[in-house]
């Protein structure tokens, strides 16, 4: 394989090679906590967190890792992470770990993690799947908090809970919010924007037809 | 050692398994009383809820203080001197679980499906110009996965539902989870627990009320896909409402009342 440098692992999964946007994994909890900005950004450091050090701990072993095993061996790593932040979500960010839910559990699910982990740190040193593992979270993130800030903004005129567009019904109110955009339905719409909007700046994206 | 050999196999799971118990546990313990603290806030938020107190724009300690926080007897009804047992120390799950402090219940005394239930319980009282006005019970029971706990106000009249919130629950989000609908838990508001004959008559119904029926001031709609968690709410409701839970205590706030 050809010399990996840190700033492309770093840098290309947020456009070049988006995990949501290209690779489409990772959507369904997309779909799920991008109702509202500040869940998606808690969602975001959270895998975040989770893909760098699966990466690099996945990547500090992988000499050893049995071949027959490691699929296990990763998934027990990549759920220990989880409970970790979990937990620490549960001790200083109660009302955001409430909303949040089941879908903190459910990063362990989270098929970027498991796919870097698997196709990246396997193969490389541990800082690279470090780096690795940020780049593919940030570039997660970066869909999330797009996704979020829309249907925030459409569906209830608020940015971070901060009442942006003054909502029909109360006083000068003008704006009517759109209640698909609360909807999970509205989030695939939105990726689907997203995806177009990547590919018309980077056509070598399109897939042949 | 041979990478794929079978001691090399074992030695990797166990010595993973170590680090990853090690590190989980230690986040467990580590940041407990942090969980618990907010634990604490959420019942006392629950609380507020249920008696329809609650303000997300004022602090929680001072709504609270309108709350008076007293531990009954279930067998006898009566209060509970703090000088006998605190409230403040008080752990009511502990209790429930401790052989010397609850009793088992069999199996048809125990629709709830708790198993045990303790001596003791807290209750939560609001007052108005000195005046009972609220009674707030600590209630729990089986739904569908999980013990769903909760807080039931009751108005002055001992009849009439102020409010129900569930505060710790594993039901599935978005079915049994709907226990949580704001829209649902506002059905209980003004429903009667009881007829006027004194009888248990609270119940959730699979499917809808029917509003035209004179028992529907009694009945709360079913909910879709959740008939399991929807059941237990009904029982869990009924049990804490009857003989085997706070009816002794209602039963004294009565007599109190009639003189």
């Amino acid at each position: 394989m050809a010399k990996l440098k840190s700033k492309e692992v770093l840098l290309n999964p947020l456009f070049n090679n988006n995990p949501i946007a290209l690779q489409v994994l990772g959507i369904c909890s997309a779909l799920a906590i991008t109702t509202r900005f500040d869940t998606a950004l808690v969602m975001s450091v959270a895998v975040v967190f989770v893909s760098a050090f699966s990466g690099a701990s996945v990547s500090l072993i992988r000499r050893q890792i049995p071949t027959n095993i490691r699929i296990i061996v990763q998934m027990t790593i990549i759920a220990s992470l989880v409970i970790l932040v979990d937990q620490v979500l549960r001790a200083y960010f109660w009302e955001i770990s409430k909303q949040l839910s089941v879908f903190v559990g459910l990063i362990i699910t989270n098929c970027i993690v498991m796919g870097r982990a698997e196709g990246f740190a396997m193969k490389n040193g541990v800082w690279l799947s470090f780096l690795d593992g940020i780049g593919n979270g940030l570039g997660y993130a970066l869909i999330l908090l797009g996704v979020a800030f829309f249907r925030e903004l459409l569906g209830s005129g608020q940015f971070y809970g901060i009442q942006l567009l003054a909502v029909a019904g109360q006083e000068g109110g003008w704006y009517v919010p759109n209640g698909l955009m609360l909807l999970p339905p509205s989030a695939f719409f939105l990726i689907g924007l997203f995806i177009w909007a990547i590919r018309t700046w980077k056509p070598e994206q399109v897939e042949e037809a | 050692m041979q990478r794929d050999s079978i001691a090399n196999t074992f030695t990797v799971a166990t010595c993973l398994c170590i680090v990853c118990s090690v590190v989980v546990s230690t986040a467990a313990v580590l940041l407990r009383p942090a969980q618990e603290r907010n634990q604490a806030m959420e019942q006392k938020r629950n609380i507020l809820q249920a008696a329809g107190l609650y303000r997300p724009d004022q602090p929680l300690e001072e709504l609270f203080k309108q709350i008076e926080v007293q531990v009954v007897d279930l067998e006898s009804g009566q209060l509970v001197d703090p000088s006998v047992i605190d409230p403040d120390t008080f752990n009511q799950r502990a209790a429930a679980r401790d052989p010397d402090l609850s009793r088992s219940l069999d199996s048809r005394q125990d629709p709830a499906g708790i198993g045990r239930r303790e001596k003791y319980s807290f209750v939560y009282l609001v007052r108005k110009d000195g005046q009972l006005s609220q009674i707030v019970l600590p209630v729990r029971g089986r739904g569908l996965w999980s013990t769903l706990y909760g807080f039931l106000a009751l108005d002055a009249d001992l009849d009439h539902i102020q409010g129900l919130t569930f505060y710790e629950h594993g039901e599935t989000p978005g079915l049994g989870g709907e226990v949580d609908n704001p829209r649902w838990k506002q059905q209980w508001v003004g429903k009667r627990a009881f007829d006027e004959e004194g009888n248990i008559r609270i119940r959730v119904l699979r499917g809808r009320v029917d509003q035209d029926d004179p028992a529907a001031i009694h009945q709360i709609d079913g909910l879709a896909g959740a008939t399991i968690t929807a059941q237990g709410v009904s029982n869990l409701v009924r049990f804490w409402l009857g003989e085997q839970g706070f009816g002794s205590v209602l039963e004294t706030l009565r007599e109190l009342e009639s003189e």
